[in-house]
């Protein structure tokens, strides 16, 4: 037999550290390596909102100029969706789980992978490098004609990253589409997927839809701020509006692109937790489809206060409230998973949890804002803020954090400490709510996004939300602490720590070069908790191999 | 596979249980002809995105042209569709004679006449470039001429590049064959698809 698999038959082998640092092609080190890249800008983004906080801590621009406040939040937004939550969700946790959960040895493509990837680092210092020439400061939206009049190498910098994160996105989405409809073994349908695979699969068509627009749409920008042609200028003859349909036929599928997967997720975690099986598979399943299909016909929700004509702006409101359809679906599934189980209420399952009642509210608020009418209100307020925080941070991030705790056993062989899981669960939940819950106030009493400066009638609230942020920094300490020292001292991990039933926990953790020494065959469905047969399974996962196999191959 | 640390205390049950060994996996299956489709799916959502915002800024121009451009002569553009729609059918047989009868002299010959086709098509867009009277800034309808005209031959460009390199691996006698044609095929679905995106241009572009 082959080196590689006579290495299995030892003691667990290690990926030795330098392959992280270096162009491998296997999946499950191209996913840590996303994990842990985004993570850092994960703090850097983090870094930035904390400036923009303090700033606003006074109603004064006291803190730092306008200028350097605008160049702040837009680089908070771009670093937290291109350089963490995107490439963590869809690289990260899509790499190391996917071909796992679906018995493959790797993705179908792994040096394009493994390109993907590596397009990220230089494309990430490039754009923090900008800040030495004045970044963009237009805002993650990059509206022209504003665009093109502010830090003009900024902006080309910032068109040029874009375009290139666009690019890697593009190619992990083919990766994954490939990938799943392609390697599963051929004992699992679609239909006995794991349900993070389904999220994937949405996502993946939707990366490759839409991001390729959002590419159209930088380049006529680059045109226009380069070479002097006037595609979105007025002045010019050209037309803004047509970069804001173009942007936003990208931007409103990618804030699924940073939600399906999240989802995937949770569905993973909460029927492991509450030991039940999944409530309503193909109806989870299939909504995310559907989500991904509706997703790519409501992005002019983001302009009802653009000119946009009014027939227009009730077909893109109604298109709107339809998605909360399959999105309310899911939520009633993962509420009567939970329902009447016996929770095992450890880090993840918390996480879960929090990641269904805070993404609730960020939802509502999203059905809010879908109504045109109270848009024309609340559009550009905090009200938004709030709005898309409770969805990006109450939904996608600690999705992410869920994620995090739930597979971190897997990935590194070592598991964390359950205590400072939770000490940093209780700080995450309480200083997130506390820093975007006033939000909501401050937006319906008329407090402008994007301004260094407000009305001091708003102060009392601001500062709420500058100790809410604070909380929230401190947060990740607990979290970083407990990981790097579980990660290098934490207790070994079995294969099978939460006695799960998806393919992930039938290898060892970590789980050995090219996953799977033969190809798996399904027994179980991956959510039929409660089942004697269940037992049995989850049994096999932690008993010793037998001897007989232990025997063959080895030198 | 079981790793030795897996919780020892557990219950006996044969490790068969859960993965009921098959007698074999499966080689890594060749995807890259599917996964190459899938991606020329996503390019041309690039196109569709650069088409719509065409007619978007048409709509909202009020003379397409603008009073003092000329109007786009239709002859030379006429014969370059001609000739590369032509290409298509050229680079066809190249296909046909490696899968037929794995000839790969036939395939280089038709790989030749058809970077030939592709570069007149572009000599024939640089000389009506030449001999237009607008430049790329001069106005709205100038730079949307351009660009999608240039992004298209940039397209032309890459084709005639990924034919050049079929050739250069081709002279490796057996690199291709009758069953080991990725490259050969890849190319010709890429050229199809440049072609389409052709057609559609010249519709838009000179003929609506
Ligand atoms: C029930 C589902 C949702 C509905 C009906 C909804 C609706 C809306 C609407 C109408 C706006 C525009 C508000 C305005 O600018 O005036 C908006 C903004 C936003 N939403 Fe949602 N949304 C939903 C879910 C989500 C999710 C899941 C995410 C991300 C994970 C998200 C992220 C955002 C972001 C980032 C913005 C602000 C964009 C900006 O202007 O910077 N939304 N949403
Ligand atoms: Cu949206």
């Amino acid at each position: 037999m082959t080196e590689a698999q006579a290495h299995h038959l030892d003691e667990v082998e290690v990926t030795p550290w330098r392959e992280y640092f270096s162009f491998s092609t296997d999946h499950k080190v191209i996913g840590i390596q996303y994990l842990v890249t985004s993570f850092v800008f994960y703090l850097i983004g983090g870094l930035l909102a904390e400036l923009v906080r303090t700033e606003l801590a006074t109603p004064a621009s006291d803190f730092v100029s306008r200028e350097t406040y605008n160049e702040l939040f837009t680089m908070h937004a771009t670093i937290m969706i291109f350089l963490w939550i995107i490439p963590t969700l869809t690289g990260g946790f899509g790499n190391f789980l996917v071909p796992l959960m679906i018995g493959a040895r790797d993705m179908a493509f792994p040096k394009l992978n493994a390109i993907a990837f590596w397009i990220i680092p230089p494309t990430s210092i490039l754009l923090l490098l900008s800040f030495f020439v004045g970044p963009a400061s237009a805002g993650w939206t990059s509206y022209p004609p504003l665009s093109l009049m502010t830090n003009k190498a900024g902006e080309a910098i910032w068109i040029l990253g874009v375009i290139l994160l666009g690019t890697s996105s593009i190619m992990a989405g083919l990766n994954f589409l490939v990938t799943i409809l392609k390697m599963r073994i051929p004992s699992m349908t679609l239909n006995d997927m794991p349900l993070f695979c389904w999220a994937m699969l949405a996502t993946s068509a939707l990366q490759l839809i839409a991001t390729p627009v959002l590419s159209g749409a930088m380049v006529l920008l680059g045109f226009d701020l380069l070479v002097g042609t006037n595609f979105f200028n007025p002045a010019g003859g050209g037309d803004p509006i047509v970069y804001q349909h173009m942007f936003w036929f990208y931007s409103h599928p990618a804030v699924y692109i940073m939600i399906l997967p999240a989802f995937g997720l949770i569905s993973e975690i909460l029927p492991v937790h509450a030991r039940k099986p999944i409530f309503g598979y193909q109806a989870i399943a299939y909504s995310s489809i559907a989500i991904s299909f509706l997703g790519l016909i409501v992005w002019a929700h983001h302009m009802f206060t653009s000119g946009t004509p009014d027939w227009l702006r009730m077909f893109f409101m109604i298109a709107t409230m339809v998605i909360a359809v399959p999105t309310g679906i899911k939520v009633f599934s993962w509420v009567a998973t939970v329902w009447g189980g016996k929770l095992h209420l450890c880090s993840a399952m918390l996480f879960g949890m929090a990641f269904v009642s805070m993404f609730v509210v960020g939802g509502l608020s999203g059905v809010m804002v879908a109504s045109v009418p109270f848009d024309i209100h609340v559009h550009d307020t905090y009200f938004v803020v709030a709005h898309l925080h409770y969805v990006l941070f109450g939904g996608s991030v600690f999705g992410i954090y869920a994620g995090l705790y739930q597979w971190f056993p897997k990935m590194t062989g070592r598991m964390l400490n359950e205590f400072w899981g939770k000490v940093h669960f209780a700080m995450t939940f309480v200083g997130f709510n506390i820093c975007f819950l006033p939000m909501h106030v401050l937006g319906l009493q008329g407090m402008n996004r994007r301004i260094a400066e407000y009305d001091p009638k708003f102060a009392a609230l601001n500062v709420v939300c500058t100790i809410g942020s604070y909380l929230l920094a401190v947060s990740t300490v607990p979290f970083m602490v407990n990981a790097v020292w579980s990660w290098i001292a934490g207790p070994k991990a079995n294969s099978n720590p939460w006695k799960g039933l998806t393919l992930e926990w039938t290898v060892p953790s970590p789980p050995p070069v090219e996953n799977f020494e033969e190809d798996p065959v399904l027994v179980i469905g991956p959510y039929d908790y409660g089942t004697p047969k269940a037992l049995d399974v989850v049994a096999a996962t932690l008993a010793p191999p037998p001897p007989a196999l232990v025997g063959e191959g080895s030198e | 596979m079981q790793g030795s640390t897996a919780d020892q205390n557990q219950a006996d049950i044969t490790y068969a249980a859960t993965i009921e060994t098959s007698e074999h996996h499966s080689e890594h299956p060749d995807l890259r002809l599917f996964g190459f489709i899938v991606f020329l799916v996503s390019e041309s959502m690039l196109f569709l995105g650069l088409f719509v915002a065409y007619f978007a800024f048409r709509v909202v121009t009020p003379d397409w042209p603008p009073e003092g451009t000329d109007e786009l002569e239709l002859l030379l553009p006429g014969i370059n569709t001609i000739i590369l729609i032509s290409s298509s059918f050229v680079i066809h047989r190249a296909d046909t004679a490696i899968k037929k009868s794995g000839d790969v002299k036939a395939a280089r010959l038709w790989f030749v006449i058809t970077i030939a086709m592709g570069a007149t098509f572009l000599a024939g867009q640089l000389y009506e470039y030449n001999h237009l009277g607008f430049g790329l800034t001069t106005n709205l309808f100038a730079s949307t001429f351009y660009l999608l005209t240039g992004f298209h031959g940039l397209h032309v460009f890459v084709g005639l590049l990924l034919m050049s390199a079929v050739l250069w691996r081709s002279r490796v006698p057996g690199h291709y064959s009758e069953t080991n044609h990725f490259g050969i095929e890849a190319t010709e679905v890429y050229w199809h698809f440049v072609d389409v995106i052709w057609i559609i241009l010249f519709l838009i572009l000179y003929i609506l």
